[in-house]
């Protein structure tokens, strides 16, 4: 187990000191096959108490440590000290406001997902007494979309949620879109109260950042994609062929 | 949340950017061709002359022209948003009727043809 | 303990933040060279409305070296369009192959106009 030097500079924030945020740069020798998370951590504990942050798992799955590592949205816990040269910049996840040193505000988005209505809304009651049954060929269709782990990387990546701050986003549409591939589910129009509208799935332009830097493969410009033209297909129909509309 | 009437531009935009990824490059070979000198056989005078008066050649000019030319306005004035420009509905209005203008300037001449 | 959130300030560097973002907008641009190109050949359907000697003029005005420019660009861009294009359909139409029979598409329609046409 060797050693190497390690220089990160990360942005503090004090909300009750600081006008500003500014960098911060620390020095220390650590594990080479060691994570910045594993950095940040040794600072609080032996350097600076003071250094704020969210983690929780370490390994990739809860999504809690999500930062920009120089420039780019990474997991903390997923970004190896050995695909970094030289001094480490450490910042907030881009696009949310910063709540103190590396915590964002995360309301915008967490109002987003509930938007979308990330359950089951059934389209029937399960069979009597037993529960859903789903062949593997329906669980295929929308598997993907469910390995989302909430971790805003991809709104951190989106140029149009920074440029557009009521852009849906690309985590929250592809959930929504993960419910609507549900063959137990039903909720679709209410969901496309959302996904459909002008801030849903219509802001994208198609930049496909999100799903580059999405930690689980999720593919949310794929699914944003898919919500476009099933949108589409729905509004030229209800308008060319109105006899079709249910009634409401 | 109301759903948006996106679709009613954000469609023509697709089927164009379909077709130009399908057509523009040969095309603009055939006239880049007719650029450096070598005039294919397709540009010259009476070739096109017939092409346009036939009315599938007329409809098929129409719908290239069109599909084309909105794309490419959609596309601008998406662009133009992400490089800081905030009035979005002025460009977009701006942009689109350009857009049917220039093709219905397209569709007189064919008329003509 | 009293909040005060901060609010980055948003600019247009995000562009050359990443070679991602400067490819976004290449791709982007692309529409000003195809929307060029087809608003040139406005023009030329124009010319032709009005007569051999005005489409002889139109070929002349094709030959003149800012066209010539303009061409190389147009194709390059066109080219750039097409292909992002085509490597973005799975993630819209997720259908096995569905990339591969664009391109396929696309060679043999070019071919065959170019077969006719020359």
């Amino acid at each position: 187990m060797s050693e190497r030097a390690v220089e990160l500079e990360v942005l503090r924030y004090n909300p009750e000191t600081d006008k500003e945020p500014h960098f911060q740069r620390y020095a220390l020798s650590c594990p080479e096959e060691w994570v910045v998370l594993d950095v940040l951590n040794k600072i609080k504990e032996s350097v600076d108490p003071t250094l704020s942050y969210r983690w929780s798992c370490h390994m990739a799955v809860c999504g809690s440590c999500g930062m920009m590592i120089n420039g780019e949205p990474k997991l903390a816990c997923k970004a190896f000290l050995r695909d970094y040269r030289g001094t480490i910049r450490v910042e907030p996840l881009r696009h949310f406001p910063i709540e103190r040193d590396l915590v964002t505000v995360i309301d915008d988005f967490v109002a987003k997902l509930a938007r979308v209505k990330p359950y089951l809304i059934p389209k029937e009651p399960p069979p009597e007494g037993a529960e859903y049954r789903q062949t593997p060929a329906q669980l295929k269709r929308y598997k993907q979309f469910t390995l989302c782990i909430n971790c805003m990387l991809c709104y951190a990546a989106c140029p149009e949620y920074g440029l557009i701050p009521k852009y849906l986003g690309p985590a929250a549409i592809a959930l929504g879109h993960r419910w609507n591939l549900d063959s137990r589910d039903g909720g679709r129009e209410a969901r496309q109260e959302e996904l459909a509208a002008t801030e849903g799935a219509w802001e994208c332009s198609f930049v496909g950042a999100c799903s580059e830097v999405c930690p689980e493969h999720v593919d949310p410009a794929g699914a944003i994609q898919r919500v476009k033209i099933e949108s589409t297909v729905d509004w030229y129909r209800a308008h060319l062929m109105p006899w079709t509309n249910e009634e409401k | 949340m109301a759903r948006s009437n996106k679709p009613i531009v954000w469609g023509p935009f697709a089927a164009g950017g379909t077709l130009t990824a399908f057509l523009t490059p040969v095309l603009v070979l055939l006239t880049l061709l007719a650029a450096l000198g070598h005039v294919p056989e397709a540009l010259a005078y009476e070739s096109m002359r017939a092409f346009a008066s036939h009315w599938l050649g007329k409809l098929a000019l129409a719908g290239v022209i069109g599909l084309s030319l909105w794309s490419a306005a959609h596309r601008l004035r998406i662009t133009l948003y992400d490089l800081g420009v905030r009035a979005d509905a002025l460009v977009a209005a701006l942009l689109y009727a350009a857009t049917l203008a220039c093709t219905a300037l397209a569709i007189y001449d064919l008329l003509k043809l | 303990m009293s909040r005060a959130p901060y609010e980055r300030p948003i600019t247009s560097e995000w562009i050359f933040r990443h070679p991602r973002y400067l490819r976004y907008m290449v791709r982007e641009f692309s529409c000003l060279f195809i929307g060029g190109w087809t608003l040139l050949m406005v023009w030329g359907l124009h010319q032709l409305s009005q007569g051999p000697a005005a489409w002889a003029a139109f070929l002349e005005l094709l030959r003149s070296p800012a066209s010539v420019v303009f061409h190389l660009l147009a194709l390059a861009f066109a080219l750039y369009h097409s292909t992002t294009w085509f490597n973005l359909t799975p993630k819209a139409l997720p259908v096995p192959f569905i990339a591969e029979a664009h391109y396929a598409g696309w060679a043999a329609l070019s071919v065959v106009i170019l077969a006719l046409a020359l």
